[in-house]
């Protein structure tokens, strides 16, 4: 056991009837570190989740959280974490207030009054205390979850998706309150589809198909995939993709905004390829690449072999 | 000591909870108390009826004076309808079957010389007693109304007569159902039926409901133990049954004048430990439950037996012995035994000590049971 760990997990798997989700697991995350938790859809963000907190019986594998086994040690877990779900998952026939008192009271909050008082007012939720969990909008839906999840003040936050179908404001002040939480000591890993939001993380952990393929700072990342991209402007980009895709050494050939970014491993080949197409008014420039090639590269670089089902 | 406090303080939060959305659902609330106000409108109908004019068959093997005059006597008592005059047992024994009359009364050959010798010949009355509360005023007043025939109307007779009994004999035989259920047994049942009906539904819904709205996962990642859970769900409808129990006791007093002859204490006694078994059972399905469809159809699963086979419909020592050996399962007879006693016969709590035994004995049963089949994860 490692005291500097807030999680420490070896081999998790998890198995269901009929499917693996997660094939075999390792995260050593220090205490205090904002981690970013990435992969496709399926490839068991939520499942790793959920048996780190003890929600769901790991297959196989063994493990602490917050020092406290996994297996063994659930209420001590459960006691001392916030686990927001993927899932809206707070009862929406009781108002923002009546579900913030009961969390606080399940917690045994002291001065049960005072506490939601404060929840509501630093996430701005006062004037809507009274309202329907259910009938708030998605965004408010996430801030109240938020509140709700922190109240009991968690040692480790694990966040489920919690910006998926937030408008960008809030999901930069979603950002800002993490980091506050972070700043507070608390350990937080949160799982996004963003890449924007990978940025924000000290760490990223990439899974896909059940394990994980990739890890570490962002940089770090983007440096072992190797990849090189040049980004091209010009009148005749459109056309060009359409010529540029399936030439040798260009691996990604992707449009952002009104550019083009061309990736490929070998720069003799990369440019030997931009070079083929001709002359043209286009200008090429290398930038860096971008998360998305990276984890696109580091999955197809690890094929076949991190393919848990058939 | 602080491990009970903190136990103790997370059952108040589900049960704060509970109530918060028990208030909430209008419908559900509604029910709790539509349920029993309309059964015991229902059931008091059954009860206040007093069936007129019922369909009966007529066996006479000879036609006297005699006969016509008695025969007439029931026929004006307003209860008897003559829909057939037969001389042909068969005939009226299938009529009876097949429940197109509910009596049939016979009067053999030889009868009126039988009564002016003093022999006491008999009369026999067969009754379709399927539903007894539809019979029984019919047959319990036959004896006055032939007896007072025959020292009326027909005073000019001479008969032999044998001290002060009647010159002849009445034999009631009620088909189909050996025992008869009085008027003052429906009411306290009733009490046993609405609550096994009301609690163990309402509480089914209580973890598939959690499940089927997303929530489960979150009161799960919370560190509520499966007994506190329980607990806390469990409370608030000890409450709703207490006011049920208000309800149908105040109501079979003021307006069925049920007697009221035991201890209320004995019976507070029996409806919180029946009410908790019904709980009990009722979160015991919804842990088995993966829906409140399932949940539904588990309720109806039990209440069915509970409400043929407990003694409430139909006389429990009138059952076959497989029957009787359920029905002693079920909380609700033991319940009955108890509401009836108490509330009829005065009994006392050491009289009644078997069914809260076994009462209590379930309620453990289904207790543990429920532990064992909680989820404490989401697997
Ligand atoms: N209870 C379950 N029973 C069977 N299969 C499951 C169960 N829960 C998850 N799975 C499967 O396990 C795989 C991993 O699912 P998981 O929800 O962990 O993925 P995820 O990375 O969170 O995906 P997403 O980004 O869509 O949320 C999926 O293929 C899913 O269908
Ligand atoms: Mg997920």
């Amino acid at each position: 056991m490692n005291d500097e760990l807030a999680i420490d997990v070896r081999g998790l798997v998890k198995r269901f009837a009929n499917k693996t989700a997660v094939g075999g697991v390792d995260i050593q995350m220090p205490r205090g570190a904002v981690w970013g938790f990435l992969g496709p859809n399926g490839s068991g963000k939520t499942t790793t989740i959920r048996m780190i907190c003890g929600l769901l019986k790991a297959t196989e594998g063994e493990g602490t959280c917050l020092g406290f086994d996994i297996r063994r040690d659930t209420d001590r877990i459960k006691a001392r974490t916030g686990y927001m779900t993927q899932k809206f998952s707070f009862w929406s026939d009781m108002t923002i207030r009546e579900n913030l008192e009961f969390v606080a009271r399940l917690y045994r909050l002291p001065d049960l009054k005072p506490t939601v008082d404060e929840t509501l007012d630093k996430l701005g939720l006062t004037h809507r205390q009274g309202q329907l969990a259910g009938a708030l909008s998605g965004g408010w839906k996430q801030r109240m979850a938020l509140a709700a999840v922190t109240m009991h003040r968690p040692q480790l936050l694990l966040l489920d998706e919690p910006t998926a179908g937030v408008d960008p404001l809030a999901r930069r002040e979603f950002w800002d309150e993490i980091h506050a939480f972070a700043s507070d000591g608390m350990t937080v890993l949160v799982s996004t589809h963003y890449m924007d939001e990978a940025e924000r993380c000290d760490r990223i952990a990439y899974l896909a198909n059940g394990k994980k393929i990739a890890e570490g700072r962002v940089e770090d990342i983007l440096a072992r995939s190797g990849l090189i991209t040049f980004r091209g402007e010009g009148a005749d980009v459109r056309r060009l993709s359409e010529l540029l895709k399936g030439k040798p050494g260009l691996d990604h050939v992707a449009y952002f905004g009104a550019a083009l970014h061309v990736s490929g491993k070998d720069r003799s080949k990369l440019q030997a390829g931009l070079a083929s197409v001709g002359a043209s008014d286009v200008v090429w420039q290398e930038v860096r690449p971008s998360l998305e090639d990276a984890f696109i590269a580091l999955m197809s670089e690890a094929g076949a072999d991190t393919r848990v089902h058939a | 000591m602080n491990r009970v406090l903190a136990s103790l303080s997370r059952v108040w939060a589900v049960f704060m909870k509970e109530l918060v959305q028990m208030r909430r659902d209008r419908l559900t609330f509604g029910m709790m108390f539509g349920i029993p106000i309309v059964q015991l409108i229902l059931f008091g109908f059954a009860i206040n009826t007093d069936p007129k004019h019922l369909p009966a068959a007529l066996v006479v093997e000879e036609n006297t004076p005699i006969v016509r005059t008695l025969v007439k006597s029931l026929e004006t008592s307003g209860y008897y309808d003559f829909v057939l005059s037969t001389d042909d047992p068969r005939q009226s024994a299938d009529l009876l079957a097949e429940g197109k009359v509910a009596f049939v009364v016979s009067i053999p050959a030889g009868f009126t010389r039988g009564l002016i010798r003093g022999d006491h010949p008999q009369i026999l009355i067969e009754a379709d007693a399927s539903d007894p509360s539809a019979s029984s005023n019919a047959l319990f007043l036959a004896q006055t109304i032939l007896s007072q025939s025959l020292r009326h109307d027909l005073k000019d007779v001479t008969i032999t007569q044998a001290g002060e009994s009647d010159p002849f004999e009445l034999v009631l035989q009620p088909n189909f159902n050996p025992e008869r259920i009085t008027s003052y047994n429906i009411v306290p049942g009733l009490l046993g039926v609405i609550l096994t009906m009301t609690l163990v539904m309402i509480t089914g819904m209580a973890m598939t409901r959690e499940v089927e709205q997303g929530t489960m996962e979150n009161l799960l990642a919370m560190p509520a133990r499966p007994g506190e859970v329980m607990l806390g769900k469990i409370l608030p409808y000890v409450l709703v049954g207490a006011m049920q129990t208000a309800v149908i006791l105040i109501a079979a007093q003021v307006l069925f004048h049920v007697p009221f002859a035991g201890s209320l204490w004995v019976l507070l006694l029996g409806v919180t430990i029946f009410v908790i078994a019904n709980l009990a059972l009722g979160f015991t399905f919804s842990t088995i439950a993966k829906s409140q469809m399932q949940a539904m159809q588990l309720t109806f699963f039990f209440f069915l037996p509970s409400l043929l086979l407990s003694g409430f419909m139909f006389p429990f020592r009138g059952m076959p012995g497989w029957a009787q050996s359920i029905g002693e399962v079920l909380p609700l007879t033991h319940f009955l035994r108890i509401v009836r006693g108490v509330m009829l016969k005065d009994a006392s709590f050491e009289q009644l000590h078997a069914p809260f035994l076994m009462m209590s004995l379930f309620t453990a049963a289904v207790t543990a049971i429920a532990m064992l089949r909680y989820r404490r994860t989401l697997d």
